[in-house]
């Protein structure tokens, strides 16, 4: 589990997270939604430490990541996989150089026992024998199974996905949020997802944290987000016509 | 550089040199690093000083105007030269643009696209793993590097002076020879040490600290190039200060 409490983060006095506290369970998949500018990605960045958060705390399973030193913070991340909105794949390295890096950074592994993992992996995300391919030579989707396929390679018990489905099409980001849910289930990681893709929310919310300039405005799952009265909520999930009009239904 | 980004920079050098979290991964990465930076540049160092030397001999020789003067003095400057000077400065100069520019939009590229933030949550101390081998590489190719331009620009000055007729093959060879100081090896050398540290750690940090998008790694690389070739300028004149 993770849990923040009372985070501030501000830039050049331009104060972007206000007080936000939060917990994630494991085994489930997390929300983080929110417009563009609200917060969400900055609230991402200082849970897995890319940010230092100006007071409050972020708690893996009780340890407190925010004081911790360089080496300790070290071995918390040994625990998180991450899949970045652009994928972040090392663009000159093979998929198979991607998803192995962390096993040669910090296992002592045998060559095949890598491979084997390597496959596995691929397998999971259902690319197998894309092993010799470049990022350059994949698609969208790809690139972010690959990102995902790097990302559970060393077993996390923490996933982190920023804007999993930016860029994809309907489709292809149905298949990428089904994988995400599937893994965290399977594997029983604490999933946090940051996201304003509306089918996601609905798909796959199990705990959604919604931000509004800074501040959190609602908690709640899927099942619960189309009946609340809270009007930033409702205008953020029925901005189009077409939900407007699939809640005015229901 | 103002103090802020020279203070950022200490602290980069700082992360740059903790502990490696697997030598033999980095040192996978300081011998790739060291082909790229010492035989990838073996060719552009080896045109550039032969020309070099065999351009100050015509114009050392254009310029000895008096009978009284030998000519094989003309072998005697070209000599000193080449190895105090011309060599360390004008490599160090080159390699900067070569060397420096691909550092810098290599991390630059791997700043914006996330790269370095994947490096960072994997539990990688991003600055060691991306920076240190390109150091090592620096500051034990660069004078490898300069001590084949030495001998290549002495070379060209010997070539230059016998098709020019400037000097005679024997004056050249005896002026080479003559009053030669060991130390000025040393003084090159250790300006060496420190271009080769310049040209792959200032490019670094201008690519490292990168933000925005394709326009701004290419000005943080054309910064990270005019910034070595000045620190270069200042430090060639401050090793001399102290050496010699």
């Amino acid at each position: 589990m993770i849990e923040v409490k009372d985070i501030y983060k501000s830039f050049s006095g331009n104060e972007v997270l206000k007080g936000i506290s939060g917990k994630f369970e494991e085994g489930v998949t997390n929300l983080i939604i929110g417009g563009s500018g609200s917060g969400k990605t900055t609230l991402l960045k200082c849970m897995v430490g890319l940010h230092q958060p100006d007071s409050g705390s972020v708690l893996y399973d009780g340890r407190d990541f925010t004081p911790m030193t360089y080496e300790q913070r070290i071995e918390v991340r040994k625990e998180i996989g991450m899949l970045f909105q652009g994928s972040a794949l090392f663009d000159s390295m093979t998929v198979e150089d991607n998803i192995m890096f962390p096993l040669n950074m910090f296992t002592d592994q045998t060559r095949k026992e890598k491979i084997e993992r390597v496959n596995f992996c691929l397998e999971r995300v259902n690319l197998a024998g894309k092993n010799n391919l470049f990022p350059a030579e994949l698609s969208g989707g790809m690139k972010k199974r690959v990102g995902i396929a790097r990302a559970i390679s060393m077993n996390p018990k923490y996933l982190f996905c920023d804007e999993p489905n930016s860029g994809l099409d309907p489709k292809t980001s149905i298949v990428i949020d089904e994988l995400i849910q599937e893994l965290t289930e399977e594997f029983k990681t604490t999933t946090i997802v940051v996201t304003h893709d509306m089918n996601s929310v609905m798909g796959i919310g199990d705990y959604i944290l919604f931000l509004h300039e800074g501040k959190k405005f609602w908690e709640g799952s899927n099942k619960e987000i189309a009946h609340t009265d809270i009007k930033e909520l409702n205008d953020f999930v029925f901005a189009s016509r077409f939900m407007k009009a699939a809640k005015d239904k229901f | 550089m103002n103090f802020t980004n020279f203070g950022r920079y200490i602290l980069l050098l700082k992360s740059v040199f903790r502990k490696p979290e697997k030598l033999k991964i980095y040192l996978k990465e300081i011998a790739k690093q060291m082909d790229y930076v010492g035989v990838g540049s073996l060719g552009l160092i080896a045109i550039i000083s032969t020309f070099i030397g065999a351009v100050m001999t015509l114009q050392i020789a254009f310029q000895l105007v008096s009978d009284f003067i030998p000519k094989t003095i003309i072998g005697s400057v070209n000599r000193d030269s080449s190895i105090l000077e011309l060599s360390p400065t004008i490599s160090a100069i080159v390699l900067a643009g070569k060397i420096g520019s691909a550092i810098s939009s290599e991390i630059g590229s791997m700043r914006v696209t996330e790269q370095i933030d994947a490096l960072e949550i994997m539990g990688i101390n991003a600055p060691g793993y991306l920076i240190l081998p390109k150091i090592i590489s620096g500051i034990t190719m660069v004078p490898m590097l300069v001590i084949i331009s030495m001998f290549l620009s002495i070379t060209g000055g010997y070539i230059g002076g016998s098709i020019s007729g400037a000097v005679t093959p024997a004056e050249y060879m005896q002026g080479i020879t003559t009053d030669f100081n060991p130390y000025t090896i040393v003084v090159a050398l250790v300006k060496a040490f420190v271009f080769g540290f310049i040209i792959t750690s200032v490019p670094a940090y201008e690519g490292f600290y990168v933000r925005g998008g394709a326009l701004e790694v290419s000005q943080a690389s054309t910064r990270a190039v005019v910034i070595s070739c000045i620190s270069i300028l200042v430090c060639d004149y401050l090793v001399t200060q102290l050496l010699l």
